[in-house]
């Protein structure tokens, strides 16, 4: 009996460790990546364009292309993802026909990002001839997220009670006015949360950039056209570690780091807590 | 005029003019069409990228045989394009991350599932969202400057090779493993604990005996996901690894995998050549390995209808 209750106080606290070891590990992670990097950002770090040789360079058009190819990429494919999602959660029967979308879909999310990196290579570098583009590199993102908008939305879109649609449909709504006025409405919330973790996942990519909107960034400050290089942060730091001279390389790279977490944590706290707060007051509960 | 018709027609007569009524059904259809449309390119995206990818990576056996590019470990083109030390490699880096990864995700998610009280909950959920957040590269730079030198000064050798590459990749499975094998513990009916507790036994026996089992095919779909991941990650890989085309004879060794040799040759060889079509059959390789691993997630979780 004293080893049964040995055993099990043990276990717990094993399971308590491995609690505090995996939130620890994100805390040593975070708080080395501030400790390096912080001091790097001052303004002039993050307006002024790298420089390749000499020391002193910034990240200010990697920054502006960071948030430019993220928000084309968004363009591209929330209509898609979000229709997509919507005819599977909405429409789709359980048949062949949805049995492949679903795999397919799925296949898609699992796809390495260096894979979608060369098809896009092939595609917009290739293919239509654009070379490094801003516009290649945000296509080509947008396929990362389409799979997973695909999923969020249908999950939310399920997570709707029934009766809401029995109701809207028993007033003489026809099935598209359910949609847009009854359901869409009510995971607004959801909705938000599943674009800022998408969102979040494109922020740091660079796999599939690299190959498609290349390595070096527009000589005129913010630069919308779409048929120029954008290098985004997450290459650029790439870039550092793995081809750069200036000497300065190891400040910018941790500079870049703290950049980049931080761009993330904010992104995630700008859009992620007003949607709860709308959540709560829309549902009434926490 | 059949039943159904008289009824269509009474009914346009009663609250609607005919002529918006006939209206609403249209953009009905309409969108009806647009979201199926949209299901349908979604469903279409991966066969074309099986397609062109496949199709840029087969021109390579016009120059190379199959079986010395799945088998031979030299990579020395013209003469020889041998893969098999990258697929090891990644097998090998990957093998590494699970074996730290997994039995510490497992535990976090048990953690989290069945014993953490509210507000550690509550602290542990964001921060495993976080983990996701990030990104690769942000990842390979702590490798790089953390892990890299603390291998070279205490193990040996560079410090670069699949030892370090595996303890990064270890940490950036952790949400996955976490999360996937947290869902499937909290999808178990609560009557499953109840009736093992009321059996007499306590907190870790039900969870050894009972919870476990019931969601093996979960937890294992969770470990498989995992390596999905730890597979395909690129660029933290590459930081780490050492970026040398050779048998990973040693853990500290430098090598490569598939996926970091991709990133190194790809911006060195002029699109078409055969060394070119040879990493996009690397690419091909790896999107092989990915259908594989979605088919067995599909076995193992179906077990479980059963």
């Amino acid at each position: 009996m004293n080893n049964r209750r040995f055993g099990d106080r043990l276990a717990t606290g094993l399971f308590w460790l491995a609690g505090a070891v995996i939130l620890g590990i994100l805390l040593f992670y975070l708080i080395f990546i501030f400790w390096k990097g912080i001091n790097v950002l001052t303004p002039h770090f993050l307006l002024s364009p790298p420089k390749e040789v000499a020391a002193g360079g910034g990240v200010g058009p990697e920054l502006f292309n960071t948030f430019y190819i993220l928000f084309l990429s968004l363009l591209f494919s929330l209509p898609v993802g979000l229709g997509a999602g919507i005819y599977l959660a909405e429409y789709a029967r359980s048949n062949r026909l949805t049995y492949i979308v679903r795999l397919s879909t799925e296949s898609l999310a699992t796809v390495p990002s260096i894979v979608l990196g060369l098809f896009g290579m092939i595609i917009f570098v290739n293919a239509i001839g654009l070379g490094f583009t801003i516009l290649g590199g945000a296509a080509t993102l947008a396929l990362l997220n389409l799979p997973v908008l695909v999923r969020v939305t249908e999950e939310t879109l399920r997570a709707v009670p029934f009766s809401y649609r029995e109701a809207s449909l028993a007033l003489g709504a026809t099935q598209w006015q359910t949609i847009r006025r009854v359901i869409l409405p009510a995971c607004f919330p959801g909705l938000i949360t599943g674009v800022t973790l998408v969102a979040g996942r494109a922020l740091g990519e660079s796999a599939i950039l690299i190959f498609t909107a290349g390595l070096s960034v527009s000589r005129h400050a913010f630069d919308f056209n779409l048929f120029v290089p954008g290098e985004t942060l997450a290459v650029h730091l790439w870039y550092v570690n793995a081809e750069a001279l200036a000497p300065d390389k190891d400040a910018i790279a941790a500079g870049t780091s703290a950049l980049l977490v931080l761009v993330v944590l904010i992104f995630n706290l700008a859009i992620g807590l007003p949607s709860r707060l709308l959540q709560r007051r829309l549902t009434g509960n926490k | 005029m059949d039943l159904a018709m008289r009824i269509k027609k009474k009914k346009s007569k009663a609250t609607m003019t005919s002529i918006s009524m006939s209206l609403q059904l249209r953009y009905d259809r309409f969108f009806k069409f647009v979201f199926f449309g949209s299901a349908a390119a979604v469903s279409l995206v991966i066969f074309t990228i099986i397609l062109f990818v496949a199709f840029q990576g087969l021109q390579t056996f016009k120059e190379a045989s199959a079986l010395d590019f799945f088998i031979n470990t030299t990579w020395s083109p013209p003469a020889h394009y041998g893969i098999f030390s990258f697929i090891f490699s990644s097998f090998a880096t990957t093998l590494l991350a699970l074996l730290i990864g997994a039995p510490l995700g497992l535990a976090g998610a048990i953690f989290m599932a069945k014993i953490a009280p509210q507000w550690v909950r509550d602290v542990l959920r964001p921060a495993t969202d976080l983990f996701v957040g990030i990104p690769s590269v942000v990842y390979g730079w702590i490798g790089m400057t953390i892990f890299v030198g603390i291998i070279r000064d205490n193990i040996g050798g560079s410090g670069f090779g699949v030892l370090a590459a595996g303890t990064v990749l270890s940490v950036m499975i952790l949400p996955t493993v976490i999360s996937i094998s947290e869902d499937s513990l909290r999808a178990l009916p609560q009557s499953l604990e109840e009736a093992s507790y009321a059996l007499g036994a306590n907190r870790w026996q039900t969870i050894r005996r009972v919870l476990l089992p019931a969601a093996s095919p979960g937890l294992l779909a969770a470990v498989i996901l995992a390596m999905a991941r730890a597979i395909g990650e690129t660029m933290a890989v590459q930081m780490v690894i050492g970026n040398s085309p050779q048998f990973p004879a040693s853990l500290v060794l430098p090598t490569a995998t598939l996926t970091s040799w991709i990133v190194v040759e790809m911006g060195n060889t002029p699109f078409g050549s055969t060394i070119n079509n040879a990493l996009f059959l690397m690419a091909f390789t790896l999107l092989g390995l990915s259908m594989a691993t979605i088919l067995l997630v599909r076995v193992v979780v179906r077990r479980r209808m059963v």
